[in-house]
């Protein structure tokens, strides 16, 4: 018997059912799974100032923010990079190449970044109002790395693809791509870590900053 | 790791007595405190949605062969390759396997305390393989060559200066002693690992049946380098772990990262199914999932089964008062604190880790902040009723309990002899009311005096009120 049929087997055995996993046991598990069953919501999920959650909740996890029209996105990277005093050479998602950043100061490569990018330009398939989060999906253009290795990370959030929850992200997916991709990636803020002495710092192993552009 | 559960009360001892350990683990306990309490504090359903997770977790652990079944196949669909190890050598041998038959040198870590459980990283040292540890505070034990202490916060017993220490040895860099400083210091550190190394291998905070998929939860962002840079990403996993939907892990992140650290979300949550798809730029190419034993299976259709239900948010031993005194390393295991009082038990056997479930003051504070409610205080009561069962207690335990069950049985004996005692106790007390010396158990009032009764029982006071009425 391999290591699977013998956990499997203990498994009904403590259970004090015999025989292997039967059909109908799987139908019944299957059918569970097909509910897609949510659990109870706290109040800040249902709130009606979608809008005024997602930035509360930016603010608390140290993610800037800023609302322009699409045409001035490349504008605005460049006004935070000075503000912040950073160079202005940004690797980002192809999808946005064709912007105008050159009339901005910018040097932008549509491509996946590297260790000696210092800003990363994504976008995301929607972000959650309850926690301030952003979700990125995994696909050929959108190599996740940009959001990951660069110091700064900026995020083009179109506002009508803020939801409320979790749930209603998961439920976006479902809808408009079916199964997840491979990698289903939530950013919540800049990366920190408390492991020496619980003293928070901002900037472990992923960005120092994220901001977001609200379009 | 090495059990060394069995030693609990000499190390609790030396514990008590270390001055730099006792120094961290205070600055330690009022954060955790604190912080979950704000978080928990927002949220004015919590009760529901703790019992939601339990429930749901519940569910899980009675159709775990189903649900396990249904995982493999989505996750195996998805183009990953799924492991089952009965113990924790196999699990080291299959990922060992998998390293040597890819001439993987190197291997990135994130954190895993299944991994430590099985003893991963020496198994992979002994193998020519060179393991990574990614997570800040595994690194710096990594460095010390030692267990983490916590399982959230595996360096929580260290300073910034041994920290420093430790730095200075390993970078070869002038002393840094400013925080934020030496966590630059250690990302530079471990960039270039995370870019080179050949294989990746993290943990699962949860496996999800529908889909494949597999979770990982950080703050630092190492999850996601180790889970998308390598060419090989290896999931090590506890079989309990799987949940059912999606929708499940949504209710079960609510409850996680507030009660671990009292964060309303941790800062990347990585939901990975599968290999890299075509045209995607990064990923793994080869995915493997490690589903564990390793004892787990002994908790199922036992008293000790709604221990499964357990997320590992660490929540217990942040608010036990015996674990914020001792620390973690005192448990001898690698679980610490009321969680660790049940599973280490239970994986490595009563007989070996015989203090762990009376190193409690059952003050009930564990099974209040469980995420999952799981009766952890009850728990640990049924081990020592099976300890006494099985005789695995002291002659000095066993007589005193058999000489008080037998007077608690016979309520006119159990009355003479509590007025005795509560008479000689009070003499003992003297003037100022405090016992200095307890005769026979003088370990209690080692350090610290006993306030002394008054001189009469309950049942005394009880019978005087009635009668007054």
């Amino acid at each position: 018997m391999s290591a699977r049929e013998n956990i499997l087997a203990r498994i009904r055995r403590q259970q004090g059912r015999s025989g292997a996993t039967s059909a109908e046991e799987m139908e019944l598990i299957r059918a569970n799974i097909r509910n897609h069953a949510s659990g109870p919501l706290p109040n800040a999920a249902r709130t009606a100032d979608v809008m005024g959650q997602f930035k509360r909740e930016c603010d608390r996890l140290l993610t800037t923010f800023a609302e322009v029209n699409e045409a001035e996105v490349p504008r605005e990277v460049a006004r935070f990079c000075d503000a912040a005093g950073i160079g202005k050479s940004v690797a980002g998602w192809t999808a946005y190449a064709d912007w105008d950043w050159q009339g901005a100061g910018i040097h932008y490569a549509g491509r996946a970044a590297n260790k000696d990018d210092s800003v990363g330009f994504t976008g995301c398939f929607c972000a959650i109002a309850e926690t301030g989060t952003l979700l990125l999906l995994s696909a050929p253009d959108m190599p996740k790395l940009n959001a990951l290795l660069p110091e700064t990370h900026i995020c083009v959030v179109r506002k009508h693809r803020i939801v409320h929850t979790m749930e209603d992200a998961l439920a976006l997916v479902r809808a408009e791509i079916g199964e997840p991709p491979r990698s289903m990636f939530f950013v919540s803020g800049p990366s920190r870590t408390a492991d020496i002495e619980q003293t928070i710092v901002i900037g472990a192993h992923g960005p120092y900053r994220v901001h977001v552009i609200l379009t | 790791m090495q059990v060394k559960s069995m030693f609990f009360k000499q190390n609790a001892a030396a514990k008590l007595n270390d001055a730099v350990l006792q120094r961290n683990m205070q600055k330690a306990k009022g954060k955790f405190v604190d912080g979950r309490a704000k978080a928990v504090a927002e949220v004015e359903n919590w009760e529901a949605i703790r019992t939601h997770a339990a429930a749901l977790r519940d569910k899980c652990l009675a159709n775990l062969d189903a649900y396990l079944i249904e995982f493999e196949a989505n996750a195996t669909r998805r183009g990953a390759v799924v492991h089952w190890a009965e113990t924790a050598s196999e699990a080291c041998d299959i990922i060992v396997k998998i390293a040597k038959d890819n001439g993987v040198k190197k291997a990135t870590k994130s954190k895993s305390m299944v991994s430590e459980e099985v003893n991963l990283n020496e198994r992979l040292e002994a193998a020519g393989i060179q393991p990574i540890e990614t997570d800040l505070g595994e690194y710096i034990l990594q460095l010390a060559g030692e267990p983490p202490s916590h399982i959230v916060a595996p360096a929580v017993h260290k300073s910034k200066e041994q920290v420093a220490d430790l730095f200075v040895a390993a970078h070869h860099k002038p002393r840094l002693t400013e925080i934020p400083a030496m966590t630059r210091e250690a990302r530079e550190a471990l960039r270039d690992h995370f870019l080179t190394a050949d294989m990746g291998i993290s943990g699962a905070n949860f496996i999800i049946a529908e889909t494949g998929t597999t979770l990982t939860v950080t703050n630092e962002g190492n999850a996601d380098m180790v889970t998308t840079v390598p060419r090989i990403h290896c999931v090590i996993t506890g079989v309990e772990k799987v949940i059912p939907t999606l929708e499940d892990f949504a209710s079960l992140i609510r409850l996680l990262p507030r009660s671990a650290v009292g964060q309303t979300i941790a800062n990347y949550l990585t939901l990975t199914t599968g290999t890299k798809m075509p045209g995607d730029q990064d990923g793994p190419e080869q995915m493997h999932i490690v589903l564990v034993d390793a004892g787990r299976t002994k908790f199922i259709g036992t008293d000790m089964q709604e221990m499964l239900r357990c997320i590992r948010c660490g929540a217990c031993m942040n608010h036990c008062p015996v674990y914020q005194n001792v620390g973690g390393h005192a448990y001898g295991w690698v679980y610490p604190g009321p969680m660790g009082s049940i599973l280490t038990p239970t994986y490595v056997g009563l007989e070996n880790a015989g203090d762990l479930p009376n190193a409690a003051t059952f003050c009930g504070e564990c099974q209040v902040v469980c995420p999952v409610k799981i009766p952890l205080p009850d728990l640990m009561r049924k081990l020592r009723e099976q300890q006494h069962e099985r005789h695995l207690r002291p002659w000095s335990e066993r007589i005193p309990m058999a000489l008080w069950a037998f007077a608690a049985r016979r309520p006119a004996l159990y009355s003479v002899l509590s007025k005795l005692g509560a008479r000689f106790a009070a003499w003992l007390g003297g003037k100022d009311k405090l016992i200095h010396s307890l005769p026979g158990i003088d370990g209690w009032t080692h350090g610290r005096d006993m306030p002394a009764p008054e001189g009469r029982t309950f049942r005394e006071l009880y019978a005087q009120r009635r009668g007054a009425r």
